[in-house]
């Protein structure tokens, strides 16, 4: 199984920039522990979801046949929450991408309105280092992933 | 107007206070980027990229940083540079001085030489290209 934290992409420009959403309910279970009384969703989480974001949009620039590992968080910061009932953006732009790595630039949306901003590096892991151990086949994106990826339907917001 | 020498290092200067999250006042000249600032393998991809950035320049991969020359198997024995693979470093690394690597030249010894200067010598020499 694997944890996915985009809900839908909403704009997809190949090998530039993509934008997702997720929407924010109380029917997940980790916002009743986090807080008790003050369900907020963790800067982690979205952290990981702009990483999904980036991360399909890097891959799919490769024909996704690059292993694309999240390889650093450059900049994280938030300066509100999102709570059940908000509809969290995620719009990511390739600032620098080679052989080995990309760069990503990364803006958060609370129901459109900038909330945050992350910056991620991603690796490209056959490229990037030999000696890692790492599985032969793609790892990150198999075939269970591809699946997913072709449920996803890209949505207008107009 | 061409940047001077200290323009440069400043700039190489926030390149590395970002890069690395270290504090201004680390970041000297004679600084290891590994062993006084602490980077990591993706960093020195980090640094690249902002570096191309920030100057507008370009960076062939390898440049910089030759790690493709110290994992080449033809270049070292025993964990060490051969020879011929000293004599190519050496002709591929003009910005670093490694005076002091020859006596011993053993690749784990390398990240010693990659200092602050180093990069602020690439970039301008890359400037002045």
């Amino acid at each position: 199984m694997r944890w996915i934290w985009i809900d839908a992409f909403t704009e997809f420009e190949s090998g530039r920039r993509a934008r997702a959403i997720k929407n924010v309910t109380l029917a997940e279970e980790y916002l009743h522990d986090h807080f008790p009384g003050y369900p907020v969703l963790p800067p982690s989480l979205m952290i990981e979801g702009m990483a999904q974001t980036a991360g399909i949009l890097v891959g799919e620039a490769g024909g996704f046949r690059e292993k694309v590992i999240l390889a650093k968080v450059r900049r994280a910061e938030f300066d509100d929450y999102c709570v059940p009932g908000d509809t969290v953006g995620y719009e990511a732009v390739i600032e620098t991408m080679d052989a080995a790595a990309a760069s990503i630039d990364g803006t958060v949306y609370r129901n459109d309105a900038k909330i945050g901003s992350i910056a991620l590096m991603f690796s490209h892991a056959d490229q990037a280092a030999t000696n890692l151990g790492l599985p032969e086949h793609n790892f990150v994106f198999n075939d269970q992933f591809m699946d997913l990826l072709n449920t996803y339907r890209l949505k207008s917001r107009d | 107007m061409a940047l001077s020498r200290d323009e440069i290092f400043n700039r190489v200067k926030d390149v590395l206070v970002e890069a690395l999250g270290v504090d201004d006042d680390e970041v000297t000249e004679t600084a290891t980027l590994s062993g006084d600032l602490g980077a990591e393998s993706i960093d020195y991809l980090d640094i690249v990229f902002r570096l191309e950035r920030d100057f507008s320049i370009k960076i062939p991969r390898g440049e910089l940083f030759p790690d493709d020359l110290l994992n080449n198997p033809e270049y070292v024995d025993n964990g060490k540079l051969t020879p011929v693979g000293l004599e190519k470093l050496q002709e591929a690394m003009p910005h670093a001085d490694l005076s002091g690597f020859a006596d011993n030249p053993d690749v784990s010894r390398m990240p010693e030489f990659f200092t602050v200067g180093t990069i602020v010598n690439y970039v301008e020499r890359k400037l002045a290209a």
